[in-house]
């Protein structure tokens, strides 16, 4: 490769179709990285022929190697992976970032694996310290915060969905596009993947999400909270305890071991506001919280915290806002 | 670990399931001045997303002829959840220990388990759950399929067993796949892949009288080297841990429900951007 310094890298995301945005964020980050030690950028997109690359180009990036095939459509990590560290070994980045999603999160191990060298997951944060990239993530419960160094490279990382801003447009410096080649085309014979439907439940893109706990008394309550939901513009969440109750299914849990939700709003009904449940939402920019227990931990968290009954408030908070 | 030369003599299928022994996370209480996790406030457990595991493995034996090895890494007192692994229908269980193991990362940790799947053999599938709770990285299940270069089935919902091989359900991307494995390969396991099982009492009374073989450094010495392994062979290294503030919001706290407490919360809704169905 031509450039004098090795790259930070960026794996772009898609889903078959377009681009994820946690690409764009990565790369916000990656900039800011890359001046500070004066490291160009680079993304690498492998995409099945149908994904529009052109807004790539225009996110700041040096280059963008990229490479279409037909048989980059189906989620398979290990043809990625082999592909991925073919052009990894020529490029050789001092740092590569992928997103912390579910394909990130299986296709990066399986990528580290085979360039041997060290891999974080699920960072919040990334910094430079004497050229080494510090990378920040939440451990035990969020409880604390570590901070990791690799002693291999290229240090790699995961990093988490919605933690940067997208790297700022700017169609005047249009990224160097260089098309690569597939090498192999076919992955592990032994696996066949076919899709079978969109996803019905995503609360991690939901605006507003209004959550049930152990303050519901039982699962036809939901219907209370949806009211609320719907009221809002927003869907339903539940704590761990309305979930193992069966209440609602687990693809609406927030928290520890559920979804972590970043919401515009997010409304705490009858959550008491354990540790576990707060690692799922205390980044949500607005929180109210309706809780009969005024010493209830969720509070201390919330912008408006309303004490009381919530088979009372809510619907007096329905018939406000619709009013 | 004899057992296993036994397995070979007769066409059953073979499953490893990756065990990990965790601090109870629902339980275990953290000293924010020390900034370490109280490990005396909770008991260990097994990792629950490597319930799920076993519990497929188990699942498995039941339609077809198949032993199920439970594999573990920890401490020696972590034979506890190999021992608890049988009680819940593993046929044995192998215990990875050696101070040489302590301070793992991720990819210290998969080279390990490798090695010890390299010693015990042939297998037809390995399972593990899709991450620990206390670790929380996701990664070791991949990472052991990449260096054993077989294939992998991540975040497994749900899974069948048919004449082609394994079919599983997967969420990824956006969307829902059916992903089918034909050969050899790994699996990790979500907690809605299953409901797994209590020990029962037969099982429990097997599992006490089990030996639980604990095979160290030097039993692996084919296929691992000293400097591959344990706080050496990591290649990230923590260097520093900070507690994060605790999180406070100065937010207000309505002590009852009254007409200003509810014209003060829509109106923040409504500065906030947060219109659609909210009547100004």
């Amino acid at each position: 490769m031509t450039q004098q310094n090795n790259p930070i890298l960026i794996v772009a995301e898609h889903n078959g179709q377009s681009i994820h945005p946690i690409t764009y964020e990565l790369m916000g980050k990656a900039k800011e990285l890359a001046k500070q030690q004066n490291l160009p950028l680079a993304v690498l997109a492998l995409v099945s022929p149908t994904v529009d690359l052109q807004e790539l180009r225009f996110r700041g990036a040096n280059s963008i190697f990229y490479i279409r095939h037909d048989c980059f459509a189906s989620p398979d990590e290990s043809l990625y992976a082999q592909n991925m560290s073919n052009v990894i070994r020529d490029l050789e980045p001092e740092v590569i970032l992928i997103g912390a999603t579910p394909f990130g999160r299986s296709l990066a191990p399986r990528l580290a694996a085979i360039l041997e060298t060290g891999l974080t997951a699920d960072c919040t944060d990334l910094k430079m310290e004497e050229g080494h990239l510090v990378q920040i993530r939440p451990a035990f419960s969020e409880n604390i915060l570590a901070h990791i160094q690799t002693e291999t490279k290229p240090q790699m990382a995961t990093v988490r969905y919605k933690e940067f801003a997208e790297a700022e447009r700017n169609e005047k410096e249009p990224s160097e596009m260089i098309e690569l080649q597939t090498l192999e085309t076919v992955g592990h014979q032994a696996i066949k993947t076919e899709r079978i439907s969109d996803f019905i439940v995503d609360i991690t893109e939901a605006p507003v999400v209004v959550s049930g706990g152990r303050g519901l008394k039982k699962a036809e309550d939901f219907k209370l909270l949806q009211a609320l939901a719907d009221a809002l513009g927003g869907m339903l969440g539940g704590s761990r305890a309305v979930v193992e109750e069966g209440f609602i299914s687990k693809d609406h849990q927030v928290g520890y071991s559920g979804h972590r939700v970043k919401p515009v709003l997010y409304v705490a009904c009858g959550i008491s506001g354990a540790p576990q449940h707060l690692a799922g939402m205390k980044e949500a920019e607005m929180i109210i919280a309706i809780n009969s227990d005024p010493s209830a931990p969720i509070f201390q968290i919330a912008d408006y915290g309303i004490v009381g009954d919530l088979y009372e408030v809510i619907p007096k908070l329905i018939s406000e806002i619709s009013r | 670990m004899f057992s296993i030369i036994l397995h070979k003599e007769v066409l059953i299928l073979r499953i490893i399931v990756l065990i990990k022994e965790v601090p109870d996370m629902e339980k275990v209480r953290f000293d924010s001045e020390k900034g370490v996790v109280d490990r005396k406030s909770a008991g260990t457990e097994v990792n629950p997303f490597d319930l799920n595991a076993l519990e497929a493995a188990v699942q498995m034996k039941e339609i077809a002829d198949a032993s199920v090895t439970a594999l573990c890494m920890g401490p020696p007192q972590a034979e506890k959840s190999l021992k608890e692994a049988i009680a819940r229908g593993a046929d044995e269980g192998i215990l990875l220990s050696d101070a040489a193991f302590g301070g793992s990362d991720t990819w210290a940790t998969s080279i390990t388990l490798v090695a010890a799947i390299k010693k015990m053999g042939d297998y037809d599938y390995i399972f593990a759950g899709e991450k620990t709770v206390d670790g929380d990285t996701g990664q070791v299940g991949s990472e052991v399929a990449s260096m054993l270069k077989i294939p992998q089935i991540c975040f497994v919902e749900s899974l069948e067993m048919n004449k082609e091989g394994l079919t599983a359900m997967v969420a990824v991307w956006d969307g829902i796949y059916r992903k089918t494995l034909t050969g050899k390969g790994m699996l990790t396991f979500t907690k809605a892949a299953n409901t797994p099982r209590l020990p029962g009492i037969r099982e429990k009374m097997k599992a006490r009288k089990m030996e639980i073989p604990v095979w160290d450094l030097r039993f692996l010495s084919e296929y691992l080297n000293e400097t591959d392994t344990g706080f050496k062979g990591s290649p990230t290294k923590v260097k520093k841990v900070v507690v994060p503030p605790v999180l406070h919001r100065k937010g207000k706290i309505f002590r009852e429900i009254n007409d200003a407490c509810l014209r003060e919360v829509k109106g923040a809704l409504i500065a906030r951007g947060i219109t659609e169905g909210v009547k100004k």
